[in-house]
């Protein structure tokens, strides 16, 4: 450790650290970022990548709904593989065939909520927060009596999915608990997307967002509050997006 | 008109010349999901060999986007330059790559050229040329701006400091600061990229900017990256707004999808200039680009992502921006998927934006749904260092904690300056040089906790 302090050069600048979460005062060897700073740069890019190539852990997922007495569907979409996915987005705005026959053999008499539950870019947010804020959301939805369709798993899904499944599900409204792109801090960031009357085609104005929840951002009882709000707020003004507001200080998806 | 071209008895035929620059093009993700790639390898070298042998005039009579359909198009074709065209008006575009790399090109050639070419010449000969064509061509070019400095001079690299934080803290962002100018950055420009854009909010900013640049007579500039609106209504209340900052497209409906046209920016430009803050010179736009942006709005018109990008640069240049830089894998992998392209994409943009007499700077960049990492920034900073950049980004780490994209580090900028043995611009230079920052040698100095720079959040 001697010669570690030796050889890199601190820089005395590092109480500005109370200032921000940038990286800032790192120091340097030469004209290099010290190994132990480049090191956790990399475990961060690394958390955030293998957050991107997550599978959703639909046993578990599969399990916990099933303890909590909802049915689910376990779907696909168009994209038939991540790198698919990552290069063709609107492949991950369409179910696959198979579930669409799944759905209208389901034949739905209706439902005033229908759950998604898509990886999006981070499976990781899915299984880590998604159960935690269904648990929290599933007494506010019995005691307003709203009635709640099969939650729909979806691998390779972005957030128009919902579109399809809350349309086939014939629900008044969808929610979709989606997995937000990784950043360095975030690995792990789930967003949540509300849209009513979905319907194939719909675009981002008509969607409200909540984002950032986990639990060193937006906390679960906080989000489950906010997307029961805006649900009932959806389904007393019969609109979702822009005409929506949020009274909490929540921001349009995108 | 349609273009051919044989190979082994098979004729690939291009129906137009749009369509034949697209296929031309190096593969990137983005012509693939907007249907304009090559359908092969061969098809691809077929279409660069029939794109050879196109006249350099061609371009000036068959535009890619209709004459009265797109301003942009009208703005290329309206102020081009033919007496600047002359000297090279009889080549193809395959001989204009082979003179470009010849002797006979050298910088104050190509600078005289710069107004004879449309972004459609410079994108068609991009598209022949390999990675080192681009960065030879390139680095022979050299486009000098001024605002309170000197930018672009060759021997010399700048760097924007990007001190942006989630919440537009005003301490937060002072100590990204202050720890950017003591690695030596912010000569190009002090640039947050605002959380949100308020015009109070912005001008809390902006005061906040003017006050450290006076303090510490930094020669350097200060912008705020809000929309053009936002700042032309700063100007009118009089704001310490050096520079105007714009994300432009090279199609008026990308423009129209930013909430621009020329008519708003030629505004701006004009409103920029009336507060006359610049002391060495007068260039007051910043404009930031980057390939996919039209495709990304829907208004590519059927032109491919590098052809629109070159055409960006049309719109820039209109304007004598201070700076411009493509923000080249900020947008994902549907347009650049990979480190590769990544790689090749900024390379192109470098070319063209110096071909056509811009200062182009290059936010060397990726996503982390992009397959690229740290190393592939290396490859590509080290590749634009030696093809002449005038600048790129310097944020803390790496890591921009706004905008969540990793770019390059305040130490990448050490890193490239002294491996290469580029230069600050002179009068920051200087700057540094007086405050104790950096040696004669260009080298930084062991700074101590007295630094006058350290006062500055103090008792705070």
């Amino acid at each position: 450790m001697d010669i570690q302090k030796t050889i890199v050069q601190s820089d005395p600048w590092s109480e500005l650290k109370t200032f921000t979460a940038a990286r800032i005062a790192l120091g340097r060897t030469g004209t290099a970022e010290p190994l132990q700073s480049l090191l956790a740069f990399r475990l961060a890019h690394a958390n955030a990548r293998d957050a991107v190539y997550a599978v959703l852990d639909q046993p578990v997922l599969l399990q916990e709904l099933q303890s909590l007495q909802l049915a689910a569907f376990t779907f696909t979409t168009q994209a038939a593989s991540r790198s698919e996915y990552l290069q063709y987005p609107d492949k991950g705005r369409r179910l696959h065939a198979t579930a669409i026959t799944q759905l209208h053999e389901f034949n739905s008499t209706g439902y005033d909520v229908c759950v998604v539950l898509a990886d999006g870019l981070s499976a990781t947010a899915i299984n880590r927060h998604a159960m935690p804020v269904l648990k929290l959301l599933l007494p506010l939805f019995q005691s307003a009596r709203l009635s709640v369709a099969p939650v729909c798993i979806v691998q390779e899904g972005r957030v128009a999915i919902g579109d399809e499944c809350g349309h086939l599900l014939k629900a008044k409204l969808v929610v979709v608990l989606i997995g937000e792109r990784p950043g360095l801090s975030s690995p792990d960031s789930l967003g949540a997307y509300l849209t009513y009357r979905p319907a194939p085609g719909l675009t981002d104005e008509s969607r409200n967002c909540i984002s950032n929840i986990r639990p060193e951002g937006l906390q679960y009882q906080a989000a489950a509050e906010k997307i029961f709000f805006l649900i009932n707020e959806s389904l007393r003004l019969q609109l979702s997006g822009v005409g929506l507001k949020d009274n909490g200080g929540l921001s349009i998806g995108y | 008109m349609s273009y051919r071209y044989t190979i082994q008895h098979h004729t690939y035929t291009f129906d137009s010349l749009t369509t034949l620059l697209a296929k031309a093009s190096p593969f990137r993700s983005g012509d693939a999901l907007a249907g304009l790639a090559a359908a092969d390898y061969k098809e691809r070298v077929a279409a660069q060999l029939a794109l050879a042998d196109v006249p350099l005039k061609n371009f000036l009579h068959e535009v890619v986007i209709p004459y009265e359909a797109d301003e942009v198009t009208r703005l290329i074709i309206d102020s081009h330059n033919a007496a600047a065209f002359a000297p090279i008006a009889h080549f193809t575009t395959g001989q204009f790559r082979d003179w470009l790399l010849s002797d006979a090109a050298d910088t104050v050639t190509l600078q005289q050229l710069a107004p004879g070419l449309t972004p459609e010449m410079a994108a068609a000969v991009s598209k022949l040329m390999r990675n080192q064509d681009l960065i030879s061509v390139a680095r022979k070019c050299e486009v000098v701006t001024a605002f309170r400095n000197t930018l672009g001079l060759k021997g010399r690299l700048s760097v924007r400091l990007q001190p942006n934080h989630p919440t537009d803290d005003p301490k937060g962002i002072a100590a990204s600061i202050v720890d950017g100018l003591l690695y030596g950055s912010g000569d190009a420009v002090i640039g947050i990229n605002p959380a949100t854009d308020s015009p109070g909010h912005v001008l809390t900013l902006l005061h906040m900017l003017d006050a450290i640049i006076q303090r510490f007579t930094i020669p350097t500039q200060s912008c705020v990256l809000c929309h053009v609106t936002t700042s032309l209504q700063l100007v009118q209340q009089k704001a310490p707004l050096d520079l105007v900052f714009q994300s432009v497209g090279g199609t008026e409906k990308t423009n129209k999808s930013f909430g621009v046209n020329l008519a708003l920016l030629q505004e701006a430009h004009e409103a920029a200039l009336s507060l006359q803050r610049g002391t060495l010179g007068n260039n007051v736009m910043y404009f930031e680009t980057g390939q996919g942006s039209s495709l990304s709005a829907n208004a590519h018109g059927g032109v491919d992502q590098q052809t629109c990008e070159a055409r960006a640069y049309a719109v820039a240049r209109k304007f004598s921006p201070l700076l411009v830089n493509t923000v080249v894998g900020f947008i994902g992998p549907e347009y650049l998927f990979d480190g590769k392209q990544i790689i090749r994409a900024a390379l192109e943009d470098h070319f063209c934006g110096k071909l056509l007499g811009l200062p182009m700077g290059v936010d060397v960049c990726y996503t982390n749904h992009a397959e690229a990492d740290q190393d592939d920034m290396d490859n590509l900073l080290t590749l634009l260092g030696v093809a002449g950049c005038n600048y790129i980004m310097g944020i803390p780490g790496a890591d921009d904690i706004m905008l969540n994209y990793q770019s390059t580090s305040f130490h990448d900028a050490l890193y490239i300056r002294k491996a290469l043995g580029l230069r600050p611009a002179p009068e920051f230079e200087q700057w540094l040089m007086t405050q104790g920052i950096m040696n004669k040698e260009g080298a930084l100095i062991s700074v101590g906790d007295r630094h006058a720079l350290l006062q500055l959040l103090e008792g705070q």
